[in-house]
């Protein structure tokens, strides 16, 4: 049996905050900052705006594509985020309600720094593979934290997407995904904390680097695939210098790239950037390309994905706002404004 | 729309989290909140429950720059009445824009949002509110190079 993706969709906020109003706040040169990291201007929630409400945003963008598939249908739903908004009572109970798929479905929330919804995907591949299930769902979404005046600031951002896993109607098949876990005192946050703490660039090589690279490997040696059978490649975008180094070392060219560097103009939506990444690729993809995906979560580790595009997806990603079009659907905020809405002043 | 405790909160859910109302299969009217009988049908009525399409257009609306404690964080704060295209009348926040962009006669969706939270501690109520709509992302797929 074929499986794979059968619906995605994408949500990201409307506010954006400008890396230099950033920079102004804290005496930083804004230049120095844009080149270093490649993020020029990042996602801001509303007040209103957060992991829930964006999961179920993506989500109901997801069951647009996914034509046909009844609510009752989908049997899983797993929210990655690692700003789920209650300590205690999942986000993917409020998601299943939202989308009418209550009571006859399994619901968790998953926590792996930046590739929680990437092992909810893996987790549906299972259920539905086996037999147990007709589709499940996996949400990546996040309102990602920075403490003020922390490097983080410049990207933490908003964002989420969603897929749903299914064998009938596959806009896109999964041939095969592997894992590559370590632990890695990389990025952190302690109950009770209100931001994370980062070891810095530690991030890199043994963390980011080590993960994503030996992870990719080991999937196109399990599949017999090398860089050049792959139209599109898409990493977690913790900033736009990593990806395309991650690539190069790889094997993979920038243009392989670029079509799903986002981070530039949304910032790092943690959980949701490797997954708004793939949905960029699939809004503009051709039957038979394929596509390389890698996430990344601090901790550290990577789940990859070996996937094939179906003729199926010119007709049915026309159901739903493409990526590009939240992309472009924005507004600029005050540093003051921003750290209101990001509830940075606090009694 | 005020504080509520848990099973208050829980019975509304739904209605707000899905716009969900009702309708009369007997003369096709619809209501938002639901209802249990037709007005004008009575007892011949037959209540079904209808999840609107999201779908309707600015009746009237009003900017509040002075709002209970809860809401203060709006502020300035845009509510309109929003007839939905089944027909029913929706009171809700206006979303994503600003009370200088926004028109009688507009068209907007519902979205998800939070509506309301109960302290720091307590249970965050979600559920719909409006946004303008934008029906002009189709172009992106007509582009090659998005
Ligand atoms: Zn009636």
């Amino acid at each position: 049996m074929k499986v794979g993706i059968v619906g995605y969709g994408a949500y990201i906020p409307k506010w954006r905050i400008k890396a230099e109003n950033i920079a102004k706040v804290w005496g930083q040169d804004a230049q120095t900052i844009t080149n270093g990291i490649g993020v020029h201007e990042k996602s801001v929630p509303s007040l209103d705006e957060d992991t829930a409400t964006i999961a179920v945003e993506a989500a109901r963008n997801a069951m647009k594509r996914a034509n046909g598939v009844k609510p009752s249908e989908i049997s899983a739903v797993y929210v990655g985020s690692e700003s789920h908004p209650y300590a205690v009572k999942p986000t993917a109970v409020t998601v299943a309600e939202a989308l009418g798929l209550t009571p006859y479905v399994t619901a968790a929330d998953t926590e792996f720094a930046c590739k929680a919804a990437t092992a909810g995907i893996q987790a549906c591949l299972g259920l539905v593979k086996g037999g147990y299930m007709k589709y499940g769902m996996s949400i990546g979404a996040d309102t990602a934290q920075s403490a003020p005046g922390d490097a983080l600031e410049y990207t933490a951002a908003a964002g989420g997407a969603a897929y749903i896993i299914g064998g009938d109607g596959v806009l896109a098949e999964i041939e095969g995904t592997c894992s590559y876990t370590q632990d890695v005192p990389d990025f952190w946050r302690r109950e009770g904390s209100l931001y994370p703490k980062h070891a810095g660039r530690f991030t890199g090589e043994p963390a980011y680097f080590e993960q994503i690279v030996k992870c990719s490997k080991s999937l196109m040696e399990k599949l017999g695939t090398k860089p050049s059978d792959y139209t599109y490649v898409v990493f977690h975008m913790p900033n736009g210098k990593f990806p395309l180094k991650a690539a190069s070392i790889l094997g993979f060219d920038t243009k392989q790239v670029t079509p799903s560097l986002i981070v530039q103009k949304i910032g790092n939506t943690y959980s949701g950037s490797s997954l708004l990444g793939l949905a960029a690729v699939l809004d503009r993809a051709k039957p038979g390309e394929r596509v390389l995906m890698t996430s990344y979560g601090s901790g550290a580790g990577s789940d990859s994905f070996s996937i094939t595009v179906t003729d199926q997806i010119e007709e049915r990603r026309r159901l739903a706002p493409p990526v590009q079009y939240y992309i472009e659907r924005k507004g600029y905020l005050s540093y003051s404004i921003y750290a209101k809405n990001r509830k940075l002043f606090r009694e | 729309m005020s504080a509520t405790a848990p099973p208050a909160h829980w019975r509304r859910m739904r209605e707000r989290y899905r716009l969900l109302g009702s309708r009369c299969e007997t003369c096709g009217a619809t209501f938002f909140p639901t209802t249990k009988v037709c007005p004008k049908c009575r007892r011949k009525g037959k209540i079904a429950q209808v999840e609107f399409s999201g779908r309707g257009k600015v009746y009237s609306y009003t900017v509040i720059h002075s709002a209970p404690k809860m809401f203060e964080q709006f502020t300035p704060a845009v509510v309109a009445l929003v007839q939905l295209e089944e027909g029913p009348m929706v009171l809700s926040q206006i979303v994503d824009t600003d009370h200088k962009e926004l028109k009688v006669g507009m068209e907007v969706e519902a979205c998800f949002r939070k509506l309301f939270e109960q302290e720091q501690s307590g249970i965050i109520s979600y559920g719909f509110k409006f946004r303008p709509v934008n029906d002009h992302w189709g172009k992106y797929y007509d582009n090659k190079d998005i």
